[in-house]
This record gives structure tokens, C-alpha cells and sequence, in this order.
């Protein structure tokens, strides 16, 4: 379907442009894939994310919304057309972008405010950037930086040894800001076939095919089924529990899963009505088990047994009990899945958004029928993750494509396509009971839930194994048994979601500790700095920890608590329809693999001419691993951050570090890295024959090394070069020291555990059931922190995702399939935060360094949920917290 | 491709129009959310080029606001207080990319039972001028909007403005609208209260709520019984019973009919507070 389209001029970032186009076009797709300026996201094309905002005539719009003819004749600005300026250095120096999808939207609506406002309040830039959503930073930092857009030049980074511990900016921070990262959607080669999925309507279905070449045949293009799949049409991110299929053969069990692929020229593909796809579909019967091989539709449950807790809490002084349903809940990174594949000679290439390049690899490769190293996964960068990009999602599809056409193969999901077919946050309902003794001491705790794990096995298993282990919270509990059962349905697959299951659980733990509190006559703080875990102390799973920075997180927020009741006090005596009240709640977390292997690998070396090269291998999906791990290996080298060059998690060329999940990065790749460093650092210092407090220095093609005795220079082209052409070269692997779950769940699953609690303070409306949260205190143990603005920052967006499961967030299959009835905090929802970071050394991690990325989120749900109560008595056992249900819960305690 | 005419004056729009249906854009805010599609669908009647089709006047009945209106031109008009909910209707519509865009038009055509300005206009008792080559004819807001995402719309016709007759441009008024977040948020309900007061005691009393019925609506019993009260303490005459009486709320994910009600009703109270005792803000 060859068109004649109209010549079109456009003007854009002041430059006049003429291109064929169709007047109706999304301006995005123009800019675009007319202009190829990818620099304007899109992630959602229905104006509810504003990540595609640019300016007509200096007034901010959303491109997906504009039809290319409204802006003939008017000044299109992109983020392409910002010169380095002061708001994006600002974005910078306060860590404004994570993963960056949302930043060159929030920049162009930044850029039009502030043109009209150069000195405005906290509140007006909160309004001005409403019509944009972030997923990762919970806008405290991008508010920061429209505040403090002063013309200041990039900070200087700091000097050898000097990085950990500083406020590094994000190393990859200019590409984003610049908007010329490469997201899943920017790359795209001349000639590339565009790739889109026929999906079911509906779930459980069975389906049958018409006659698919002659569909193709009448439209031009090519289908592929699962006919089409040279391997093993199975997949899964747990092999032994593997039950996905690439496409789905002959049923499909929830709505959204793949069923066919349509390849051809992107111009034919993109207007075809897949709706016409020959396929018929038909109800199955819902009552048949998702899986023939797991009665019962269980998929696996997990057990922690400690001592006797039905006893413990049938003597128990006082006892309290709670039953908590929360939803579904979708990651809404802003970046819809996408990804291009091709192959060069018999390697199949895949760049696509992923957090697991390698899991990615050879699951694709097992798929395909091919050798893992035929398979080479290049990450794009990821627009956010959040658990869900650790699972395959369209990379088996274009790699299909690519390997039968032998032709460039790109995919793009729609935010539609992306919401129905991905991974969710388990729904569950959980019952608990808990006992203390006279004292307020812990005595028991049993733990049941139901985990909705959906149509496919995914990390159900892992939510299954983590909820036990975590459910009793940070906190000493002689007597224990908790089980959590990951349950299929036809509905979508519950995967990943920060935190995998430990938020739910501990919106339970937290509620009955509230009234454990109550009934033994405690403050609530003091109540949760009784139980706190010990150094010392087992855990539920009889595991003896060192390092335990509950105590001290508590501690940190005693001062902040009692100023936050003695600000709810002062308000409530004003009465009124706000109801003001505070909330605690706890976290701890083990980091990495449950009890299984967890390696990382680093590589650092230095070629002949000098450059000095850090294989990256921890997937940077905007929590900044790239920045992190090179200040530890900096340190540990003794080189100073900015001689480092990147390369990143290419299965070609870095080995592994494993997936970015678990909070396992810092931990697990940043002790490979300071192992790496020291490594190199030993290497270099023996070829110089010096000891080890000498200085190295890197400039030209020589490294020098001093100490107080003199000065040693080594020729690096003096040096041969090895296979992976370093003249010096570290690689250092680190795996953590575990021990595996018995059958009552005992061991010793993580070798570091971070830990935190926070304080929400909110002010309900009686009347409406609406409920604002007005300030967070969070404090939580870092072991050591590598780097406060990027920490700063996963506290930050740890809460707004809290702060959403708390209030809004409820994904329903089939109706809340796009971002405005599926609710993710904007800029006007958030509390302000204050962090407060604790440095409790783990003996274990780097330089004493814990985890921290799914931490933040545990607590605030469960402290919002506590506020409510505290504020207005009401109970809320069924998230979210919408206002209907906080009215009927306010009645409820009213009663 | 289909067909995009996008012409200058509003005959040859209508002379468009008259040819064969097509769909009539000019926001587009709608539009593209309704499609997956990398371009509008089907023929497109595009009026944004349309130069009297844009702003508001005021005439010698009243005002006009013109069909490609956008909500950031309501903000920045200079209205009296009796439009004062519109505006604070247009701050509320999706974003500032959405007000730069979206038309106070294309609210009243999309006809959602949640569209934010609808309360307003009916509040402002808003008039619809509808074009085509075969004429113009108006009628009431309330009249125009048939039902849930359907209108009075003939074949060939398009809504070429809207008009707020002099008298019901009289008095103060507030909207407040009732999310689950603070911005680009779809309404559980909301309400516009416009009053005209005089010594004290209410002369005009025009209630309308929105999002809690298949379309926004008035309350006319409840109007009734405000007119000639003091104002002072007013609020206490919007009792549950009258506006759950006017309204058929249903349940949906956002929030269930009986809360909708009682929203509706606290936005009511609120509203007239805000206008009878400006000091006290509402939440």
C-alpha cells in the first residue's frame, strides 16, 4: 500500500523542515519516525502520561494528541532543540532523572513554565508539571531542580578515592537529559519490519486459526505462529516451573497473551485491523485447572515454621487479628515495551528494554532453537522496570522474525498491550494473628495468604518463598509459622513487583502491630523499638544476623514521631472536616536470590592506549547502577570516577551480573566491582613493585605510581594485551554465602538483609473518605551509603509507589488497561519526604553497603494505612484506600 | 489516507460537512485516546483553522464562546465571577497539555457523563448553536446532551458555539471536582454552584452535578428551595435525600453509587459555603 502523501513543512527547534506526510498523523509519530527526533517518549498516545510533551508556539502539548496538521505554520520545540541549559543541569545535579523516560516530557513542560515563572513556589511547578507522569523519582527531585534551575555549571566529580559516599551525579545522566539515550523504541534501521501480536480477547479461550496465508498474502504481510517456533515453545524465570509459551498453541489462559505475530513494512502493518485477524475464538471453561499438572490450580507454597505459634498465641497476654485483600497492581513504567532484533551473520541480536539480559538470552535462545551464544542481548535502555522487564516479553517475537526474514525486526507495545500482557503485583488475601505477652513482647505469629499468581508461573515461586521469610517484618518472633500459596487463575501473570509480595504481607504485619500496641497499653513507635530484631538474634528462619539497623532506624525516628503526633494534635483541636493522623511502619529485606546461587561478575581493565574500561554488567534501569558500581570500583582502583569508560550489560561483551532485582545490585555486583578494583589496583601495584598505599595515576598511555619514596611509571604499551585486548585487566566473581530453606523453612537464604521504617503523616477528610498524605520521614540502614542523591532518590520513588498501592492503584483486566483508570501518583499527590540515612556496616556487603531498592516502598503503605486508623479509627482491609471505601471504614469504626 | 480537510471559514466546514460524514476534530484530546492508531481514522473535518470559531466574546445577550475554545483560553479570559467555575472546571481538565488543546466544544460533543465542564455550562444555562448548510438552530445544554456519549447532533451538523445568556451570567460561583489523585484525574463527582445573592438572601440558585448520572444534571427541586433563604448557613439545605433524589449514580471502579451521593452532596454543601462564607476553603 504504496500512498502519495502531501509534502508537509514543518518547523522544528527553528529549523524548517519538509517531509511526506499524512496530516492526520500523531505529531509524535512524525517527530518521531518522520524525523527521527526519538528524543519525545511516547507512553501511552492518549495524553494521560505527558511524556511526549513539546511545544507549539511555546505552549506545551502532548504529540500523541496533536494531528501533524494543527502544527503546520507554528514553532514545534523538542527536547532536541534545548540547548545544555540550566533546567537540564539542574535535572542533573539533584538526580531529576532515573530511568529518564518521563525527563524530556517533564523538560519541555518545565521549559514553558519556567520561561513564564523564573522565581515560582514549590506549589505552581508541582500544578505546571501535572500533565506528566514519573514512575521513578516520586517528583521530589525534578521539583528540586525546577527550583533550583541557577546557572551553575556541572559539579566537578570527585577525585580517586574519593567517590563513595559522595553526590555523584548520574554518570549517564547527560544522555537523558539531552534525550538522545536509546530507549527500546529509539533504535530503528532502514528497512526494519515492524512486528505487532494478535492476543486474545479474552481468557480462558480456545482458538483456532483460517487460513492464514491467504490473510497474509491479501495484505502483504507475513504470520507466524506458534507452528513457526524452531524450539521449545515453553519459557519461564524459574526453569523447574517453566510453563509459559512464546505464543500460545491452540488456548490461551488470560486475556492479552500472544497468539500470532503479523511482520511486513511498518507503513502496512501499523493500519492493519488485527481485529480481522483470522482467528475464532471460544469460551473454555473456567473451572478446568490452568495448568493439567497442578491440582488445585496451586502453583507452589512456601513454609516458615518456628517453634510453636499456636501456642504461643493461645497463651498470649494480648492477641490481635486482621484480614487484608489487596488488588493488582500494574508497574506503569512509563516505557512500553519495545525492542529491535536483527542478525549478523548466524548471531541473532537482540536491543530491547529488559532488566535480565541474560536470563533474556537463553531463554530466547531455548525458544529459537538456538545455541546461547547465538543469541547476543544488547539492553537498550530501560524507561523503568520495577520487576516487571525481568521476564521476557516481546524479545522471543522479534527474534522469530528476525531469524526467518533475516531482516531487522522491531516491536512496540501499546500501553494497552503492555498493561494486559505483562507482569503484575500478586493480589492477595492474607489473615494473620499475632500475641505479646504482658510486656508488649512478641510471642506468635501465624501468617496465611492466598497470592494470585495468575496464568503463568513467572516469580509466583519467589513471592511464594520471600512472604514467609519476610511476613514477621524486622522484628523478634520466638514462635512463627507462616505459609503463602502462589495460586493460578486466567488472569494476568504475577511476576516481579518491588518487593516480590513482602509490601502485602507487611500492610498485615503493620496493621496487627497497631492494634498489638493498642491492647498492650504501648506507644507504637516504643512497641516496635521493643521487638525490634537484635544483632544476635535469629530470625523467623533461624537465621543469626549481624548488622541489624532496625533498632537504629526506630531510634533515628523517634525526634520526627513525636513532633509529627504533636502536629496532628494541634490540628485536630482546630476540628473541622480534616482529620490529621501518623502513622509507623517497618521494613527488612534479604537482597538477592532466596537460598540459591547469585553471582555477579565484573571485569575492569586498561587498554594499551589507556582507557580505562568497567563492564558494567548490572542493568541500569534508572536506579543507578552504572554510577554506583563505578564509584566502589573507582575506590577500590584508586582511579578517580570520570577516567572510568562504560561498557554495558551486553552479553557479548561483559559477563554476567546477574538480574537487576532482589535490591541485589549494590550488594552483589558492588562487591564484585571492589573485589575487581582491588584486584587491578594489586595487579598494577605489583608490577610497580610498590605497596599498598601507593597513588595511581592514569594519563595518556602511562600509569604512574607514587608513594613517599618516589615514583614509578609503567609504559602501558610495553604490556601485551590479553584476549579481551587489556593490557591490565581484573575479573572478580562474587556470589553470596547462602544456605538453603529446610522443609520448615530454616536456613540461612540472604547474606545481607537492609532494614527501614517510615512515618506517614496524612490529614483525612471525614466527610469525603479522601485522604492526603502531607509528610513522609524515612530512615533507613544503608549499611553504607555509596551514594546519598541516588539513594535519596529510591526512597523517593520507593514512597510514590507506596503512596499508589496505598490510595489508587487497582489494575482490573479489561478495564483499567491505560493510565487514566489505572492511577499513579502525580506531582500533586506527594507528601513531602524527609530522608534519614542510617549506616549500620553489614560485614558481608561492600564497604559494608546493604540494599535498598524494594526497602522503601515496604514500609509506606502500611504506614499510610496506620495513619488513617490513627486519624480517623477506620480500618481499611481492602486496598486501595480509594475514598468510598475510607468513608464506609470511617462509618464502620464510627459504629 | 483518508481524507484531512482543515479550511479556514466555517461555510466551507459546513460545505464539508454536507458532503459525507466525517469526523469533526479539533482538540483532538478524545479523539486519539479512542484510537490505537498512528493517525485520526476515516475522514477528518479538522475546524481548528477556523478563525471565528475561536474565543470568547462577549455579545449584546450575552457571551459566546466559540466552538474551538480551548480550556487555557477560558482560564485566561477576562469573565465575571459567574464563570468563575468554568475556569476552575478548565484548571481541572487533565493537564495544562490538555487545556492547551482540549476545547470547552469538544467536552459538550464527547458527552462523557464526566466531563468536567458540563456542570458548568449547565450551571451557566448554556446554549448550544449548532451549524449547518441548512441553517443555524440552538437549544438548551440539557437538551444537547441525549445520554451517556450521545448528542442532538444531526447529520451534516456541527456545534459551531456555545452562549451563556446575559442573565445567567449573574452572580458568583465555584466547581469543585472529587479524584482519586490530585491531577489528570478522572471525576467520582463533581458539582458547579452558581449564586446570585442580594441583602443577603438568595435571588438565583443553580446547582448542577456531574459524574454521579449517565449525564451531568441539575437540581432543580433542591434550586427551588434555595431561592429567598439567607445565605448565611445555607449549605445545611442540600440534604442527602433531595440530591440522591435528582441523581442515578452507579458503581464503577472509581467509587460506588452511595458514596457518589454523599460526595455529591458534601461537594454541594462545600460549594455553597465557599460562596456564602468565602473565608472557609473547602478541602
Amino acid at each position: 500500500m504504496n500512498r502519495t502523501l502531501d509534502m508537509v513543512d514543518l518547523t522544528v527547534n527553528g529549523q524548517k523542515v519538509k517531509l511526506p506526510a499524512d496530516p492526520a498523523r500523531r505529531l509524535s509519530e512524525v517527530l518521531r519516525e518522520g524525523l527521527g527526533l526519538r528524543g519525545t517518549k511516547v507512553g501511552c498516545d492518549a495524553g494521560d502520561c505527558g511524556a511526549c510533551t513539546v511545544l507549539l508556539d511555546g505552549a506545551p502539548v502532548c504529540a500523541c494528541l496533536t494531528p501533524l496538521a494543527q502544527a503546520v505554520g507554528r514553532e514545534v520545540a523538542t527536547v532536541e532543540g534545548l540547548e545544555v541549559d540550566r533546567l537540564q543541569q539542574a535535572f542533573l545535579r539533584h538526580g531529576a532523572a532515573q530511568c529518564g523516560i518521563c525527563t524530556p516530557g517533564m523538560l519541555m513542560a518545565g521549559t514553558a513554565f519556567l520561561r513564564d515563572n523564573p522565581a515560582p513556589s514549590r506549589a505552581e511547578v508541582e500544578e505546571a508539571l501535572g500533565g506528566v507522569l514519573c514512575r521513578c523519582t516520586g517528583y521530589a527531585k525534578i521539583i528540586d531542580a525546577m527550583l533550583d534551575a541557577a546557572p551553575d555549571g556541572p559539579a566537578p566529580l570527585p577525585e580517586a578515592g574519593h567517590a563513595v559516599g559522595a553526590r555523584v551525579e548520574r554518570l549517564d545522566g547527560s544522555l537523558k537529559v539531552r534525550g538522545t539515550e536509546i530507549y527500546g523504541a529509539d533504535a530503528c534501521p532502514e528497512g526494519a519490519l515492524l512486528v505487532r501480536a494478535v492476543r486474545a480477547p479474552y481468557a480462558p479461550a480456545l482458538f483456532e486459526f483460517g487460513d492464514l496465508e491467504a490473510w497474509a498474502a491479501r495484505h502483504g504481510v507475513q504470520v507466524f505462529t506458534a507452528a513457526d517456533i524452531p524450539g521449545a515453545n515453553v519459557f519461564g524465570t524459574i526453569p523447574p516451573f517453566a510453563d509459559q509459551p512464546a505464543l500460545a498453541e491452540t488456548r490461551a489462559r488470560l486475556r492479552g497473551e500472544a497468539v500470532a505475530l503479523v511482520a511486513g513494512e511498518a507503513g502496512t502493518v501499523e493500519g492493519l485491523d488485527l481485529a480481522c485477524f483470522p482467528v475464532t475464538w471460544a469460551k473454555a471453561d473456567p473451572s478446568a485447572p490452568v495448568h493439567e499438572t497442578r491440582p488445585d490450580n496451586l502453583l507452589v507454597a512456601g513454609i516458615v515454621r518456628r517453634g510453636d505459634a499456636e501456642a504461643a498465641i493461645a497463651a498470649a497476654a494480648h492477641v490481635a487479628e486482621a484480614r487484608i485483600e489487596t488488588p493488582y497492581i500494574e508497574h506503569a513504567y512509563i516505557e512500553p515495551e519495545a525492542g529491535l532484533a536483527w542478525m549478523e551473520g548466524d548471531t541473532l541480536v537482540i536491543q530491547a528494554c529488559t532488566q535480565a539480559p541474560v536470563m533474556d538470552r537463553d531463554d530466547t535462545a531455548r525458544i529459537l532453537g538456538l545455541e546461547p551464544g547465538k543469541v547476543r542481548i544488547v539492553p537498550s535502555a530501560a524507561g523503568g522496570g520495577f520487576g516487571s522487564k525481568l521476564d521476557l516479553s516481546l524479545q522471543p517475537f522479534i527474534g522469530l522474525v528476525a531469524l526467518k526474514t533475516r531482516r531487522p525486526a522491531r516491536m512496540i507495545y501499546s500501553r494497552g498491550e503492555s498493561m494486559s500482557s505483562t507482569t503484575k503485583r500478586h493480589p492477595a488475601k492474607m489473615t494473620g494473628r499475632a500475641g505479646v505477652d504482658s510486656e508488649g513482647r512478641l510471642t506468635g505469629f501465624i501468617f496465611d495468604g492466598d497470592f494470585n499468581t495468575g496464568a503463568y508461573a513467572s516469580w509466583g515461586p519467589t513471592v511464594a518463598g520471600r512472604v514467609p521469610v519476610h511476613a514477621s517484618g524486622p522484628y523478634y518472633t520466638p514462635a512463627y509459622a507462616a505459609e503463602a500459596r502462589a495460586i493460578h487463575s486466567y488472569q494476568p501473570i504475577s511476576g516481579a513487583f518491588r518487593g516480590f509480595g513482602v509490601p502485602q504481607a507487611a500492610i498485615l504485619q503493620e496493621a496487627l502491630f497497631d492494634d498489638l500496641a493498642e491492647k498492650a497499653g504501648l506507644d507504637r513507635l516504643a512497641f516496635r523499638r521493643l521487638n525490634a530484631l537484635q544483632d544476635g538474634q535469629p530470625t523467623v528462619c533461624g537465621q543469626v544476623l549481624q548488622g541489624v539497623g532496625i533498632t537504629a532506624c526506630l531510634d533515628a525516628l523517634k525526634e520526627p514521631w513525636t513532633a509529627a503526633l504533636d502536629r496532628a494534635e494541634k490540628a485536630n483541636a482546630k476540628g473541622g472536616a480534616l482529620r490529621h493522623g501518623v502513622g509507623i511502619a517497618s521494613c527488612w529485606y534479604g537482597c538477592g536470590n532466596t537460598g540459591l546461587p547469585n553471582p555477579s561478575t565484573i571485569r575492569v581493565g586498561i587498554t594499551a592506549d589507556g582507557r580505562l574500561c568497567l563492564h558494567q554488567g548490572a542493568t541500569d534501569i534508572g536506579q543507578g547502577a552504572n554510577t554506583v558500581i563505578t564509584q566502589i570500583c573507582a575506590d577500590a582502583l584508586g582511579l578517580a570516577v570520570g577516567q572510568f569508560h562504560l561498557i554495558g550489560p551486553d552479553t557479548g561483551v561483559t559477563p554476567d551480573c546477574g538480574k537487576t532485582s532482589a535490591s541485589r545490585q549494590t550488594y552483589v555486583t558492588g562487591k564484585a566491582a571492589l573485589l575487581a578494583g582491588r584486584a587491578l589496583r594489586a595487579r598494577i601495584l605489583g608490577l610497580g613493585n610498590m605497596g599498598e598505599d601507593a597513588r595511581i595515576s592514569l594519563s595518556e598511555k602511562t600509569l604512574t605510581l607514587t608513594d613517599g619514596h618516589g615514583e614509578r611509571r609503567i609504559a602501558l604499551a610495553d604490556l601485551a594485551p590479553d584476549e579481551n585486548g587489556y593490557v591490565l585487566a581484573a575479573e572478580e566473581t562474587y556470589d553470596p554465602p547462602t544456605v538453603p530453606l529446610d522443609e520448615n523453612g530454616q536456613g540461612s537464604p540472604y547474606a545481607v538483609y537492609g532494614f527501614g521504617a517510615q512515618i506517614a503523616e496524612v490529614a483525612v477528610d471525614l466527610r469525603l473518605g479522601t485522604v492526603k498524605v502531607t509528610r513522609i520521614t524515612a530512615a533507613h540502614d544503608l549499611g553504607r551509603v555509596i551514594n546519598p542523591l541516588l539513594a535519596e532518590g529510591q526512597v523517593e520513588g520507593g514512597i510514590a509507589q507506596g503512596l499508589g498501592m496505598a490510595l489508587m492503584e487497582e489494575y482490573i483486566p479489561g478495564r483499567t488497561e491505560n493510565l487514566h483508570d489505572y492511577l499513579i501518583p502525580t506531582t500533586g499527590d506527594m507528601p513531602k519526604i524527609e530522608t534519614i540515612f542510617v549506616e549500620m556496616p553489614d560485614p558481608e556487603g561492600p564497604l559494608g553497603a546493604k540494599g535498598l531498592g524494594e526497602h522503601v516502598l515496604i514500609p509506606t503503605a502500611p504506614a499510610i494505612l496506620n495513619a488513617i486508623r490513627h486519624a480517623t479509627g477506620a480500618k481499611i482491609t481492602k486496598l486501595p484506600a480509594l475514598p468510598h471505601r475510607v468513608l464506609a471504614a470511617i462509618r464502620e469504626a464510627d459504629t | 489516507m483518508a481524507a484531512y480537510s482543515r479550511p479556514d471559514t466555517l461555510q466551507a466546514a459546513l460545505d464539508v460537512l454536507a458532503e459525507a460524514p466525517v469526523t469533526v476534530a479539533a482538540g483532538c484530546t478524545d479523539l486519539f485516546p479512542a484510537t490505537q492508531a498512528r493517525a485520526l481514522t476515516g475522514p477528518v473535518l479538522d475546524i481548528t483553522g477556523i478563525d471565528e470559531l475561536r474565543g470568547i466574546v462577549r455579545e449584546e445577550n450575552g457571551f459566546r464562546i466559540g466552538a474551538t475554545t480551548s480550556w487555557s483560553d477560558v482560564i485566561r479570559a477576562d469573565l465575571p465571577p459567574a464563570f468563575d467555575m468554568l475556569k476552575e472546571a478548565a484548571r481541572e481538565v487533565g493537564s495544562i497539555q490538555i487545556q492547551n488543546a482540549g476545547t470547552v466544544a469538544g467536552n459538550i460533543c464527547n458527552a462523557s457523563p464526566a466531563a468536567d465542564g458540563v456542570p458548568c455550562l449547565l450551571a451557566l444555562g448554556a446554549e448550544v448553536e449548532l451549524a449547518s448548510v441548512r441553517g443555524r438552530r440552538r437549544m438548551a445544554l440539557g437538551e444537547f446532551i441525549t445520554g451517556p456519549r450521545r448528542t442532538a447532533l444531526e447529520k451534516g451538523e456541527m456545534v459551531a458555539a456555545l452562549h451563556v445568556p446575559e442573565g445567567a451570567a449573574a452572580g458568583r460561583s465555584r466547581f469543585l471536582k472529587l479524584g482519586a489523585r490530585r491531577h489528570l484525574v478522572i471525576s467520582i463527582a463533581m458539582v458547579a454552584v452558581r449564586l446570585v445573592v442580594e441583602r443577603g438572601r438568595v435571588q438565583q440558585a443553580v446547582l448542577a452535578v456531574g459524574a454521579c448520572s449517565g449525564v451531568a444534571t441539575r437540581l432543580p427541586d433542591l434550586e427551588a428551595a434555595l431561592v429567598g433563604r439567607r445565605a448565611s448557613g445555607l449549605s445545611i439545605q442540600a440534604a442527602d435525600a433531595m440530591v440522591a433524589a435528582a441523581l442515578s449514580p452507579i458503581d464503577d471502579i472509581r467509587a460506588d453509587a452511595a458514596y457518589r451521593v454523599q460526595a455529591a452532596t458534601e461537594l454541594l454543601r462545600r460549594a455553597m459555603n465557599d460562596l456564602t462564607a468565602p473565608s472557609e476553603t473547602a478541602a
